[in-house]
């Protein structure tokens, strides 16, 4: 009890997810270690494909089949969630942490209307009287940015930012510790995203509650995050605080990755992306995962795996940050 | 509302279509064996009669086709069918409602047990993806739902009626009982339509789970399924609110849609039955040449399966509001 | 020569390759699917007892040579019929007319089908409109009676007429499902190009699209052959046949005729009844496994091995 003002609201240990197929299980997501404190914004970038998605869905306990965890600690406020029952989970889902999707157009129920959708994970924890439910769900409405009178309005009804603003109000329903976000802004038009993105970080400057906001655009979260992890290939290559990330980048990928989007406050350079394109899951590279396309790539890259290497408080899974060596 | 009235306008063209094809295949047909069923007419019904059936069945070439199709849709507007050789001299109309209730109770009734069943068995198989119910399932109803129906009506009264004595034979009642509202006719039909009615459930039941298994496993991917599960909602609410809602709403005009194909296998049961319903009255039709009979049991039957269709579709725009949108 | 040309730089642009690649990939995937095997032996062997009925029948099916309702011996593995007929005789070369009949009406009806919706769906607009409905009315209308009234009308036709009745009856329920794939096809890239090259819609259709929907004509081929199974033994049953024919229905119409049950030939309507079921059920599993390879979520789950 005395470690719970220090101890971090979520804890990920070597949490790995196989994908079960055919030709035997595939590892979407590699030992991946993480930490987020109380009111944080982590960051979670990435190309498509590299495993972050997978990563948040199996913090959120809602991984389907053929996905499943196949090893790994998942601690939230001290408690396992790996090794809970659905049951359990319930009790944790959504007053304690909640999600918030991609595309709100498919993650609402098409024929319940946005006040029944609300009403619905009211009801699912805790017994309020349908006056209650109305004016919390009134005020939530009013907090996103959106008329009330849509509570009684359908998903198709509704613009995809009113949508994605009605699915962020949903998920503040209990005010949660924890919101994790797979690219909320991406179903939506530059203006509607940067408006959505101010609104998010008010939110959470207001309510306090810690994000996990997966993206595969960085520019995205620069101005917003406080920390930022690096996904390549199912693992994480880097992290550390977002300022000196972007600053100074380490990981050769995530160098590769700053350079192919354009800086608005940097100097002029030339865009260039990375070569060749991120592995087959299935048949990961032997030593690093990164080395087949990494213009610093050594010999000992080809046999042995990094592990991390501390630097200025950021750990680096690259042998040029190894000081052994 | 554009919703509904497309739907209405299904409906009236498909009627319309129905009255057409009964109009025009006495006539493309060659040879004509309804002549011989007109001789047989003759002397027995009068004058106006036959001409109703007359131009039904496509004769008095001397007035012009288009004439003939006028007075055609007038007698089916006013519901004239002409007259039933085999059930002389009633009208078709009179016969059929005979037989109306035996089928309405027989076939109505374990058709909607049939889908109302296996969509909730298809709805759980797909719920316990891998379990028991999920691997066996398949296999077993994708071969059931292949059978003929007629061959398990007759292994049923092999094995239930013939064996072990615990079923009639056939038919829908006993026949020294009378037909009137007391519990003892009612126990004794229903003693009497059980084993057709299982027959029915059986063979039809496979196409509506496997229907119902595969949208649910679509949908049960769908991303509000997985939100409703972060919402920590229980685990009904999510299989019927947010996953069963979701994908029985396309099965329902496709099961209306496919009561034709439903009402096809019970007329054949019945007749196996020698139940006295609709189904077998066709069989009386086809056995005597009645043509009138028969063309009026087709017309019959199709009405009634537009309006399944049509009720489907209401219930549908009841249970979708994207149905009800403006658009 | 140069449409030949033109016809190589299309194939190089669609998306699935060459037709024998196409038909190679599917052939692989129904080998390993446990439904598609089960499916397609039950379907070699129906094609073998019908190719082969003169040689392993053992008498003539229709010479009523026996003893009337003979129990199964070891001379009648099945029993004899009430006009004193071998059933297992008949039953072997009554394989052959539902064999034909589910091959050709299923062929007929999907060749229908593929007409009707792959051209709505490539047309669109009101051609589209017309077709569709033309399709649904055709569904939505009961096809058993209607197959009676034009079955009675066409007294005597036999086989010819069955099968033409079937086709009438059976191609919208392919149609509709064609349709929407082609629609699907008709927005893809490789299909613009053709267009943009100013190829006929012919050719477009021909060479581009039908290629591209094998998968499914073939499934749709399958579900018409069930349906055409079902339907001509319903037919048949009901004496809408040619009674002198040899078929499992023609067999069923006579054994419930003769009272079969009662007179203690139960095998007599048993036999044909399941051989129906049999090859129906047959040419449904090949195309469930159709379904599962089009949409690999259908499958069975895999567990994880512990």
């Amino acid at each position: 009890m005395i470690a719970t003002a220090t101890r971090p609201l979520l804890e990920i240990k070597d949490l790995s997810v196989d994908y079960l197929t055919d030709r035997g299980a595939v590892r979407a997501v590699d030992r991946v270690s993480l930490e987020v404190q109380r009111g944080e914004f982590l960051g979670v970038v990435g190309e498509s494909g590299c495993g972050k998605s997978t990563l948040l869905y199996s913090i959120a306990r809602l991984l389907t089949p053929p996905a499943e965890i196949a090893s790994g600690d998942i601690w939230f406020d001290g408690h396992d969630l790996v090794s809970m029952s659905d049951s359990e989970l319930r009790h944790y889902r959504w007053k304690q942490y909640s999600v918030v999707m991609q595309s709100a157009m498919n993650a609402l129920n098409p024929v319940m209307n946005i006040g029944e959708q609300l009403r619905d994970a009211f009801d699912a924890h805790q017994r309020f009287t349908g006056r209650q439910i109305t004016a919390r769900s009134e005020e939530l409405l009013r907090i996103v940015g959106i008329d009330p009178v849509h509570l009684r309005s359908y998903p198709h009804q509704l613009s995809g930012g009113m949508r994605q603003r009605a699915m962020i109000a949903m998920a503040l329903a209990f005010t949660p510790e924890l919101v994790i976000m797979d690219e909320p802004t991406s179903a939506l038009d530059v203006v509607a995203q940067r408006s959505l993105m101010l609104k998010i970080k008010q939110l959470q400057r207001e309510f306090g509650f810690a994000t996990i906001f997966v993206t595969h655009d960085m520019s995205l979260v620069s101005h917003f995050s406080d920390r930022l992890a690096v996904m390549y290939a199912g693992q994480i290559v880097e992290i550390g605080e977002t300022a000196r990330l972007f600053a100074e980048p380490k990981h050769p990928y995530t160098v590769g990755l700053m350079r192919s989007f354009p800086s608005i406050r940097g100097e002029l350079q030339p865009l260039a992306g990375i070569p060749g394109s991120p592995p087959d899951l299935a048949r990961p590279p032997a030593g690093c995962r990164f080395h087949p396309r990494c213009p610093k790539v050594m010999d000992r890259c080809h046999m042995e795996e990094p592990e991390f290497y501390a630097e200025e408080g950021d750990l680096i899974r690259c042998f040029l940050f190894d000081s052994d060596a | 509302m554009t919703y509904l009235i497309r739907r209405l306008e299904f409906f009236a063209i498909t009627l319309w279509a129905a009255l057409t094809m009964n109009f025009i295949i006495p006539r493309v047909m060659p040879g004509s064996p309804a002549e011989a069923m007109l001789v047989r007419f003759h002397g027995r019904a009068s004058p106006q009669t036959i001409r109703t059936i007359e131009i039904a069945l496509g004769f008095h070439t001397d007035e012009s086709l288009l004439q003939q199709y006028g007075e055609y849709l007038w007698n089916m507007a006013h519901l004239n069918l002409g007259t039933s050789l085999t059930f002389f001299p009633s009208s078709v109309g009179k016969a059929i409602m005979v037989g109306l209730p035996w089928t309405v109770g027989l076939v109505g009734l374990s058709t909607v047990i049939a889908f109302v069943l296996g969509t909730l068995v298809g709805m759980l198989s797909a719920w316990r993806r891998g379990g028991i119910l999920d691997g066996a399932l398949p296999t077993v109803f994708i071969m059931v739902s292949a059978f003929p129906y007629f061959w398990i009506a007759l292994v049923a009264i092999l094995i239930f009626s013939f064996t072990l004595n615990w079923f009639p034979l056939g038919f829908g009642y006993d026949l020294h009982q009378h037909i009137e509202l007391s519990w003892d006719f009612i126990g004794n039909a229903i003693w009497h339509g059980f084993l057709p009615a299982l027959t029915i459930v059986i063979t039809s039941i496979g196409g509506w789970i496997l229907t119902m298994r595969n949208t649910m496993i679509t949908t049960l991917a769908e991303d509000y399924v997985k939100m409703a599960r972060a919402k920590g909602l229980s685990p009904v609410r999510i299989m019927f609110m947010y996953a069963g809602r979701n994908a029985i709403l396309p099965n329902l005009t496709g099961f209306a849609m496919s009561l034709g194909f439903v009402i096809s296998g019970a007329i054949l049961v019945e007749i196996v039955f020698n139940y006295p319903g609709l189904g077998y009255m066709l069989l009386q039709a086809v056995n005597n040449e009645d043509f009138a009979l028969m063309q009026g049991l087709f017309l019959l039957i199709t009405v009634a399966v537009l309006v399944a269709v049509l009720l489907a579709d209401f219930l549908t725009a009841l249970l979708d509001p994207r149905t009800r949108a403006a658009d | 020569m140069s449409l030949n040309l033109v016809a190589d730089q299309s194939r190089v642009a669609a998306p699935v390759g060459s037709r024998s690649r196409v038909l190679g990939n599917l052939a692989r995937a129904l080998v390993s699917n446990r439904k598609a095997l089960t499916g397609l032996a039950v379907l070699v062997i129906f094609a073998l007892v019908a190719l082969l009925a003169p040689v392993i029948a053992p008498y003539p099916p229709q010479a009523d040579l026996f003893g009337q309702i003979l129990p199964p011996s070891a001379q009648h593995l099945l029993g004899t019929t009430g006009n004193g007929q071998d059933i297992f005789s008949q039953l072997l070369w009554g394989t052959r007319q539902s064999l034909v009949i589910a091959i050709l009406a299923g062929a007929a009806a999907t060749v229908i089908s593929v007409i009707v919706g792959v051209t709505a769906a490539y047309l669109g607009g009101i051609p589209d409109h017309v077709l569709n409905l033309f399709t649904d009315v055709f569904l939505v209308i009961p096809t058993l009676p209607l197959m009676i009234v034009i079955a009675a009308y066409a007294r005597s036709g036999g086989v010819f007429v069955i099968i033409l009745v079937i086709v009438i009856t059976g191609w919208s329920y392919g149609a509709r499902q064609l349709r929407s794939q082609a629609l699907s096809l008709r927005k893809r890239e490789f299909l613009e190009a053709a267009r943009v090259r100013g190829e006929r819609n012919v050719y477009i259709i021909l060479a581009e699209i039908l290629p591209n929907m094998t998968s499914l004509i073939v499934a749709n081929f399958l579900g018409a052959a069930v349906y055409a199974v079902l339907a001509a033994a319903g037919l048949q049953f009901l004496g809408l046949g040619d009674p002198n024919d040899l078929s499992w229905g023609t067999m069923l119409f006579w054994a419930e005729n003769n009272g079969a049950l009662l007179a203690g030939s139960p095998w007599w309507a048993i036999a044909p009844g399941l051989c129906i079921a049999l090859l129906g059920g047959a040419f449904a599993l090949v195309n469930y496994a159709f379904d599962e390879i089009g949409n690999p979520a259908l499958r069975p789950v895999r567990r994880r091995r512990q």
